[in-house]
């Protein structure tokens, strides 16, 4: 009886192997270690920001509107609990992503409006930061690049047969994506003002 | 009908399988640590370059690289040097101190990728630095060689003050030496094989000796060395005695091969310098470094 057992044990571990349960570990190992990286650059963006909110602000105080949008969308950011587990709640997930969203935005805004003031385009101070943070643009971009093509593995395996049927039986979701931020505002065309007075710079 | 159905959706398939080749620049192989795909550079000018890049990998054991090409469009320099950096995987594993220097030269757009291990040697803001400061006035007046010669003297000297692992560096004559990896597998099968018919057919210690004997020879052909032969045929003579007066020689002699000591499995990795040509060590990249124009 114990000899059957022990047969019937092995057959079962054999099957689970064969059936991908070891794949669907170590993919699942794969997308949060990609997810992990995608949240360690945002952590370093939002580092980024205090220092560079500072720096603007010695030169172009005025410039109240853009510099509170930054630090909001900073705190927005910070509030979220960036968990692994967000990444099996797909709500959550799209919350996260809307929040990086809007801190992108509002950077970007925020550089616009440096380019008005040639002062502190010179500061070496701000030159260091803006390299800084273009670097981590670039950094979030590759972690994000690297997520997707996880998270693209873990999905085609897990939604194959046989391993399907494993990925059922464990309980194994598809994992949510990141898509293009904020496409609406992508769809949308752009709008042209021409009206405006130029921003007294100088 | 069904055959205009499929035509189509056979020229829909050929499309979409033709459209990312023609999307995207395709990243050329790896062969030298300076790569010109436009022509800048003359022969005599790679070299200088070349020789000295090699010697600071000598030294330091870090890995940089350069690829000057005419244009990355329709991909941005960001998007296409990160995927150079993949493929080339410059620097060492796990130290990942690599760096990657890509001129695309008809869009006026430079990028230094820094890899893992030198984020801290080579910030963004340094690399920046470098690329505005140091490289893109060379590149302003056309001195293309100053200004890449320029640039990756200042990355070594930021790259020499980081304290790294120590340079494991062989000169590459002696990777392509003798190749233990085989000369191992060789060893197995003679002893497995010609041990077991050998000693059944002359005995148990006239087999020894004619194995050993075997042994030696192909050891002595394979590495040009004299000792390692005979040091291979002591061992395969006295392990196949051993083998046979155990009893595993009669029967089941295939077998007894899985018993070896698995010391040797280490060899055969060489330090990338297989080929004739030069490769990257593994390092890893994950977007760091800086990007500008001239």
């Amino acid at each position: 009886m114990r000899k059957l057992w022990t047969a019937f044990l092995i057959l079962v571990l054999a099957a689970l192997a064969g059936c991908g349960y070891n794949d669907i570990q170590r993919s699942d190992e794969q997308v949060k270690s990609a997810w992990s990286e995608v949240l360690n650059q945002y952590q370093r963006r939002a580092d980024l920001i205090p220092n560079l909110v500072n720096t603007v602000k010695g030169f172009a105080a005025q410039e109240q509107q853009v510099l509170t949008q930054v630090t909001e969308a900073r705190a927005r950011v910070g509030s979220i609990q960036a968990t692994p587990e967000l990444l099996n709640d797909p709500a959550a997930f799209r919350k996260f992503q809307e929040a990086q969203g809007s801190m992108s935005q509002a950077l970007s805004r925020l550089l616009v409006v440096a380019e008005n003031y040639p002062q502190l385009k010179s500061d070496a101070n701000f030159r260091d930061l803006q390299a800084q943070l273009e670097g981590t643009e670039n950094r979030i971009a590759v972690a994000r690049n690297r997520y997707i093509k996880a998270v693209q593995d873990y999905n085609v395996l897990i939604r194959q047969f046989p391993v399907n049927l494993t990925a059922m039986m464990f309980s194994y979701q598809p994992k949510p994506n990141f898509a293009v931020e904020d496409e609406k505002a992508i769809a949308k065309p752009p709008a042209v003002d021409f009206s405006k007075p130029a921003p007294a710079s100088k | 009908m069904l055959k205009r159905w499929l035509a189509s959706v056979a020229a829909g398939a050929a499309l979409l399988l033709a459209l990312p080749a023609a999307a995207e620049v395709a990243v050329p192989p790896l062969r030298a640590r300076v790569t010109d795909l436009t022509g800048t550079l003359s022969p005599s000018q790679i070299q200088s370059l070349e020789s000295r890049l090699r010697d600071f990998e000598r030294a330091k054991g870090s890995q940089v690289a350069v690829l000057v090409l005419p244009s990355t469009q329709p991909e941005t320099i960001e998007e296409y040097s990160i995927r150079v950096a993949d493929a080339w995987k410059v620097g060492r594993v796990r130290v990942d101190d690599g760096v990657i220097l890509v001129v695309a030269k008809n869009d006026r757009k430079l990028r230094i990728e820094v890899g893992y291990g030198l984020e801290g040697a080579i910030p963004d803001a340094v690399a920046k630095r470098v690329v505005s400061e140091v490289i893109a006035p060379h590149f302003r007046i056309g001195d293309f060689y100053g200004g890449i010669a320029a640039g990756t003297d200042a990355l070594m000297k930021l790259i020499e003050r980081e304290p790294l692992p120590a340079s494991t560096w062989e000169p590459e004559a002696a990777t392509q030496g003798p190749d233990y990896g085989s000369l191992f597998l060789v060893l197995v099968v003679l002893t497995t094989i010609v041990g077991a018919v050998l000693s059944r057919v002359l005995g148990r210690g006239a087999g020894a000796l004619g194995t050993g004997a075997l042994a030696g020879f192909a050891a002595w052909a394979v590495s040009g060395i004299l000792f390692v032969g005979m040091i291979a045929a002591v061992i395969v003579f006295v392990l196949v005695l051993f083998a046979a007066a155990s009893g595993l020689g009669r029967g089941r002699y295939g077998g007894w091969g899985g018993g070896w000591p698995g010391g040797f499995g280490g060899f055969g990795g060489g330090s990338g310098g297989f080929g004739g040509g030069w490769s990257g060590g593994g390092g890893g990249f994950g977007g760091g470094g800086a990007s500008g124009s001239w």
